[in-house]
């Protein structure tokens, strides 16, 4: 079932170099800490950790015991001690009470902290205001891009998000910067790079300096162009709830560093199991891009394949029959593990998807994106809200609704809020601040009070800091125009047509034949025009900061030059969704690209919902 | 020119070459003077007790009056930096123009006790300084830019000050030798030990002067029966030993020996005599005037009062060419080549001579190292001619010899020009520092002169990269002018933007920090103007106290962690307001220290709203305060203080659900106190649950109307509450209590969802005639659902209920349907 690639498709690099780097370097500063040590890892380091190393090699290099960063007492007999964490200043205050108690209990001991991917002074500055600046000797382990699968890389650095877009905190814009110039320096040098979005445009800046400051090296391109994109360019589409099979595996049961936990109700043994999900998968990485819909049928399909295959044992002579396990069988079995894996997992999935509930779901959704009906969403919401059916789902519906009118009518902001707020308590009064502050959920506002709201952003950009000055002001003059949007780039098919999901004619059959991604059309619209000319409107729409640059440089074999102009790497600017992904791979297979996806963490609607709540500060 | 060679017994030969005319005048020529000159043909600096006068060869540079100490001894740095060593431990450190630098002691004890002698002394380590106190104890340094002073042991019995001594670097470590009467000792930081050198003739009683050789290799010794005996430093070989007929002490005396030299030989100068010992017995003596001699690693250079020699014993290649009647194949080349430029045939038979021995390659490579040693450009000149007629008669000779030795020479014929006065040989060249680039060393050296356009001639010349070249020569240029008192900040600002362009790696914040360091701070900040990377400007201008401009710097270069710097650095340095005022109009930097409080600092946060009259954020941070506590009083006292600030931010939403929160508390507090249920803390929605679940209906309706809470909610709150109960008496009672807002399907729906089916169908007959057909596929009916589906004539609702249909068990249903379908069909 998987689509016919266009045959002149270029080679993927390899990315599994970036896996060696990362690794070499841990071992290095390992060994920079001789002697057995235990080693304290920050909890959503462990699974990223787990994919470039394992147990065995950090005992190679005395590792004793390890165990995760908590906020409570440690109890380690080592008399060194290794900490592995994000540059958080909440972990480094734990790490310091730590210390402090071993002081204070007569303990003494050599602490390292290595922060990855990079330090900030920050969290120098916690430890210093807590007394222990020179008891603990600090590192960087420059572990920026972790490869997810063969055109993914993520940053793994959920975080970005808030900070960059909720918080107007810039911290996070070097290491981008870093993570870019890494991959430009092994599979560089890029001939183009678009972008849209303040943050990518901070990120490129910050990539353009590195580069300049260190030394270049001729070398031949895999990489030739590359898309920034912010994600507050489209909030929608990461907001809709997704329907092809890769996509709805991490909605349910959340996907987690390329890898899921199916419970036992998916593998129907008694204890759930841990499965990657990647291209090695050869059952997987079928059906990953397809709409659920058709998913089953193709599994059934495969097993009857398989069973076919199974049955060749009959009637083979014993020299056949050694052949047929010696060489067939394993792949048999192991298909057929995955398969049964699979088709379980779809069990589970079609159970809870295909209820009248989720069908009704939809249907709403997709009645926002086309605009219809709009009271009769707000109705369904409503009763969404006043039935406590899902705390995250109801703030999702919320700022789908919210996203595409442009902002609620003054009376149903009010009344929706207040209705959240009887459902789930008081402290989402912050979780709505916040959604404001990003123009997610926002009251609509007669056109004079915007002007006034820019107007006062304006009088303090008048020097050269103006862009970064704003930072912290944009999302609230934001207004989405998704409407126009929509209607200036074709993003909600016309209804009323048959949208064949077997035979997908745009990316929109990532989202039923309803919407395609508009994160995605951006990037046709851009690379199809090579550049952003005749987009003026758009951009303009999206609150501008497009930019497109072509390196001076002139390659040198025209093979290898027209091979990587076709591999475009997309970095996704506080993150990006399978739907989105799985939409690129559509979208390439049709234009002959290849694209690598580069973002800071993988995304999908729930996520993006937490990250807004205040309750875990 | 061959007049200044003489020709030694069989093999010695040595030659001296004048290498400058010296340009001043001195009134009594070098009697009393101090002199102190750099290796590698550097500068040469005269000091007469009480004047100072620094000097290049060329062009003195006359220094004040000296006022300082008595001093002891003078020596040059590897950075061409003036030592003065003073009789009381004191070193005054000056730059080449003499310009004080800065000063440091080699110990305490020196003021009382004083320096007798000292040395100046270099080693792979740096510039040391070894000194004798008038305790007879020697006190060490080995690197003046990391000064670790080592007292060495003392030696036994030592009653005066020693015959002469030397410094010496052996295993990685500097020691002094010294000669008392007729004991030698070896002293390093640890041990005295004695020691004898080998072979030294019994005629000598004492050792009255040594000299180490530039490579701290060999070692001579002058005994006082006048013998001149040279040896390896580690004193375990004997090289050879002169009798020089002289018994009075010599002023000085010196290796002269070259890397690969054949014959070491030693220069011994007296007040009018000056004598070349070599391996062979037989002397040498020059007339002479009172000179002061340099040793350097390829000959020794002598400089009186008027000249600049250099002595040296002749290279291998330049001897080969030059001796008379020599036969050596570059010789004969350059004889071949001589006659070609006459257009004579006789260079073909020189040329024939040669090749018919196959040793064009040779005669080649032996002009153009001959060319390197000479120092006339004509003589280089007419040798590298000659190389280069030979080389067209090879076809393998690799060019790279021949070039880099055009290139050298045109660097080192520049520098040694007389009106810049570096007299550097070619082997000096390349060994000029130990693991520096030459090139850069010499521009340096020239840098140190101020002699800006030639170094940066010499960088474009040698196509050095433009950021450890050009870059370098003009940072420097840039750092001299911003010195030039006399013109305005304008002016040199300007000079120097012309200038210095955009050209790679030039660091336009150093320069700055150089005019800031010289009081100018005007030009400094100009300055920083050109600077591109604003990232680089900030440490710069938070010296400067310009704080603000270095959070607006640090903001613009997209560093956190510098915009964090300054914010720290600001904390610090200014009170609270004026701090607060700051980051208000900075965004950036403001979200950064908002992160950093939340954390460390909440106390800082809440001031900071208040500072900013940020009435809603600090309604937002009492909210997140409230639940983070655990005390009721507290909780609703934050919450108290949420709803004013809310009222001041004009957010009446918040202000009135901030309201009805701590009516919430009020009222579950009170449940608590009356039932016992836990409920304090819930939201609206989950505490009438709970009410209605346990039964409380009295206080769940008081509720209901306290909050308004909309009648859909109630509904389906009590709806469900009474099923999971099951309750069905109660739920149909409520049923019928008034009429349904959310219609009867829900009421279906929940009963089927627990599992009641009956209870469910009492429901059906309510249900609108739209939700019918699924209030009957609900609860299982598949005829109603029929009948009510063909009623409604809905195609839609038809096939729903087709799909639900068993073809086998329900035939009839199928049939009736089918027909329905078919008639409407037809209309």
């Amino acid at each position: 079932m998987a689509h016919s690639a266009r045959r002149d498709a270029p080679e993927l690099p390899d990315f599994s170099l970036l896996k060696r780097l990362a690794r070499d370097q841990l071992i290095y500063l390992l060994e920079q800490l001789p002697g057995k040590k235990d080693l304290f890892i920050e909890a959503d380091l462990m699974s990223p950790l787990d994919r470039i190393a394992n147990v065995t090699m950090l005992k190679q290099h005395d590792v004793d015991k390890l165990y995760k960063v908590e906020n409570t007492p440690i109890f380690s007999t080592c008399d060194q001690i290794c900490f592995l964490i994000r540059p958080r200043i909440q972990t480094v205050k734990w790490i310091a009470d730590t210390v402090n108690a071993d002081k204070a209990a007569g303990k003494f001991r050599k602490y390292k902290i290595i922060f990855t991917p990079q330090k900030f002074y920050a969290c120098e500055t916690v430890l210093e205001e807590q007394g222990i600046y020179g008891d603990v000797s600090t590192d960087e382990w420059a572990f920026y891009l972790l490869p997810l699968d063969d055109d993914i890389i993520s940053l793994e650095l959920p975080e970005f998000f808030r900070d960059n877009f909720l918080e107007g905190d810039q911290r996070w814009v070097t290491t981008g910067g870093s993570a870019l110039h890494l991959l430009h320096s092994l599979f560089g040098p890029f001939s183009k790079v678009y972008g849209i979005g303040r943050c990518a445009k901070m990120v490129y800046e910050s990539w353009r300096e590195q580069v300049e400051e260190s030394e270049q090296k001729a070398q031949k391109s895999e990489i030739g162009n590359v898309f920034l994109i912010d994600r507050d360019v489209d909030f929608v589409t990461p907001l809709c709830s997704q329907v092809v099979y890769e996509g709805l595996v991490d909605d349910i049961f959340r996907i987690k560093c390329g890898c899921v936990e199916f419970g036992p109700d998916v593998t129907t043994a008694d204890k759930s199991m841990k499965v990657m999900l990647n291209s090695q998968d050869k059952v997987f990485s079928e059906i990953r891009n397809e709409h659920f819909s058709n998913v089953f049928g193709f599994l059934s399909q495969k097993a009857r394949n398989l069973q076919t295959a199974y049955d060749k044992r009959r009637g083979m002579d014993i020299k056949q029959m050694r052949t047929f396990v010696s060489e067939e069988l394993k792949g048999l079995k192991q298909e057929h593990r995955l398969l049964s894996l699979h088709i379980g997992a779809s069990e589970s999935m079609m159970k809870k998807k295909t209820k009248q509930d989720f069908q009704e779901l939809l249907k709403t959704e997709h009645s926002l994106l086309e605009g219809f009906d709009i009271r009769e969403c707000i109705t369904y919401i409503e009763e969404h809200i006043n039935r406590q059916v899902s705390m995250i789902d109801s703030l999702r519906l919320l700022c789908l609704l919210s996203l595409t009118e442009n902002g609620l009518l003054p009376k149903d902001y009010r009344s929706l809020k207040t209705q959240y707020l009887q459902s789930y308590g008081i402290e989402h009064l912050l979780t709505f601040a916040n959604l404001r502050q990003l123009g997610l959920l926002v009251e609509q506002q007669p056109g004079d009070a915007l002007t006034a709201m820019e107007s006062k952003v304006g009088k303090l950009v008048n020097d050269k800091t103006a862009e970064k000055l704003t930072g912290a002001f944009s999302s609230l003059a934001k207004k989405s125009n998704f409407r126009a949007l929509s209607k200036k780039l074709a993003l909600v098919p016309k209804t009323g047509e048959e949208y064949d999901l077997r035979v997908p004619r745009d990316m929109a059959y990532v989202f039923s034949g309803a919407y395609i991604p508009l994160s995605c059309k951006l990037i046709e619209q851009v690379l199809e025009r090579d550049g952003w000319t005749g987009l003026e409107e758009v951009t303009r729409m999206l609150n501008g900061n497009e930019f497109v640059v072509t390196a001076s440089h002139s390659g040198a074999d025209a093979r290898f030059k027209t091979d990587s102009q076709r591999i475009i790497l997309v970095m996704f600017l506080g993150g990006c969704s399978y739907s989105e992904i799985s939409a690129l791979r559509f979208l390439g297979r049709e234009k002959g690209y290849k694209f690598i996806v580069l973002t800071t963490a993988i995304i999908n609607s729930a996520r993006l919902m937490e990250a807004m709540l205040d309750n875990h500060v | 020119d061959d007049s200044e060679w003489r020709l030694w017994f069989p093999v010695l030969l040595d030659r001296k070459v004048e290498l400058y005319e010296m340009g001043w005048s001195l009134k009594d020529g070098l009697r009393d003077c101090h002199v102190a000159a750099a290796p590698y043909g550097g500068p040469i600096d005269f000091r007469k007790p009480c004047i100072r006068c620094p000097l290049t060869t060329f062009s003195p540079i006359w220094g004040p009056q000296w006022k300082s100490g008595v001093v002891k001894q003078l020596g040059w740095t590897v950075g061409d930096d003036l030592l003065c060593v003073q009789e009381d431990g004191t070193v005054l450190v000056y730059d080449l123009f003499g310009s004080f630098k800065r000063h440091f002691s080699m110990g305490n004890e020196l003021v009382q006790s004083h320096v007798l002698e000292a040395k100046v002394f270099h080693s792979p380590y740096g510039t040391g300084i070894a000194l004798l106190s008038g305790t007879f104890r020697f006190i060490l340094a080995t690197n003046i830019e990391d000064l670790k002073l080592r007292r060495l042991p003392e030696v036994p019995g030592l009653q005066g000050a020693p015959s002469c001594w030397a410094v010496l670097s052996q295993d990685r470590q500097s020691k002094v030798l010294l000669a008392a009467g007729p004991d030698l000792y070896m002293l390093d930081t640890t041990a005295c030990t004695p020691v004898i050198p080998p072979g030294l003739t019994p005629q000598a009683s004492s050792i009255v002067h040594m000299a180490v050789s530039f490579s701290y290799k060999y070692l001579a010794f002058f005994t006082d029966s006048g013998h001149v005996w040279m040896g390896s430093a580690n004193l375990k070989d004997k090289l050879g030993e002169v009798e020089t007929k002289m018994k009075t002490p010599p002023k000085q005396m010196a290796w002269c020996r070259r890397p690969k030299g054949q014959q070491p030989s030693v220069v011994v100068m007296w007040e009018k005599n000056l004598l070349v010992a070599g391996q062979c017995q037989e002397t040498i003596q020059y007339p002479f005037v009172d000179s002061v001699l340099v040793p350097e690693m390829d000959g020794v250079r002598i400089i009186s009062g008027s000249h600049h020699e250099l002595l040296q014993e002749v290279p291998a290649a330049c001897e080969e060419i030059f001796k008379i009647a020599s036969m050596a194949p570059g010789a004969l080349l350059l004889e071949a080549n001589r006659e070609y430029e006459k257009e004579s045939q006789k260079a073909d038979e020189y040329l024939r001579e040669i090749k018919e021995q196959d040793l064009l390659g040779e005669a080649v490579k032996q002009c153009v190292e001959a060319a390197g040693y000479e120092h006339e450009p004509e003589t280089q000149k007419m040798l590298l001619r000659a190389a280069s007629f030979g080389k067209c008669f090879l076809s393998n000779f690799r060019p790279e010899l021949f070039v880099h030795m055009c290139r050298d020479l045109r660097v080192l014929n520049a520098v040694r020009d007389y009106t810049v006065g570096i007299p550097l040989t070619l082997p000096q060249y390349p060994f000029m520092r130990r693991y520096v680039d030459p090139q850069k060393r010499v521009c340096k050296l020239l840098v140190h002169r101020k002699l800006y356009p030639l170094a940066f001639e010499i960088c474009r010349y040698l196509k050095t990269p433009e950021y450890q070249g050009v870059s370098r020569v003009l940072k420097h240029w840039a750092c001299c002018k911003v010195q030039q008192k006399e013109e305005a900040d304008e002016v040199i600002a300007r000079a120097i933007s012309v200038k210095l362009g955009e050209t790679a790696g030039i660091s336009y914040s150093d320069i700055a920090a150089k005019a800031y360091e010289c009081g100018r701070t005007e030009l400094a900040i100009k300055l920083l103007e050109f600077e591109p990377r604003s990232g680089e400007q900030v440490p710069l201008l938070l010296k400067m106290k310009r704080s603000q401009l270095a959070l607006s710097k640090a903001i613009e270069s997209g560093d956190t962690d510098l915009v964090y710097t300054v914010v720290t650095y600001l904390k610090n340095e200014m009170n609270r307001g004026d701090f607060f005022m700051t980051l208000r109009n900075q965004p950036v930097a403001l979200s950064l220290y908002r992160q950093f409080c939340k954390h460390q600092e909440p106390e800082t946060l809440k001031d900071l709203f208040n500072q900013d009259d940020d009435h809603q954020e600090l309604g937002n941070f009492y909210v997140r305060a409230s639940y983070q506590e655990g005390k009721l009083e507290t909780r609703v006292s934050l919450l108290q203080s949420a709803v004013d600030e809310y009222n001041k931010a004009k957010n009446e939403f918040a202000a009135k659900a901030t309201e009805e929160e701590i009516r919430l508390l009020r009222f579950q507090r009170r449940v608590e106190e009356e039932k016992g249920e836990r409920v304090l803390g819930c939201s609206l929605h989950d505490t009438l649950h709970c009410l209605l679940t346990l039964g409380l209906h009295k206080q769940a309706e008081q509720l209901y109307k306290d909050f308004r809470v909309p009648d859909k909610r109630y509904w389906w709150l009590k709806l469900t509450a009474l099923a999971e109960k099951e309750d069905w008496e109660e739920l149909e009672k409520f049923a019928k209590s008034k009429k349904s807002p959310i219609g009867y399907l829900p009421f279906v729906e929940v009963c089927v969802k627990h599992l009641n089916k009956y209870e469910a169908k009492k429901y059906v007959s309510k249900v609108t005639p739209e939700q019918k057909v699924k209030a009957h596929l609900a609860v299982g009916d598949l005829e109603g659902a029929a009948e009510a589906a063909i009623e409604r004539r809905s195609e839609g609702e038809v096939s729903l209920v087709l799909s639900r249909c068993s073809a086998t068990t329900d035939r009839t249903i199928v049939d009736r349907l089918n027909r329905a379908r078919a008639a409407a069909a037809k209309k």
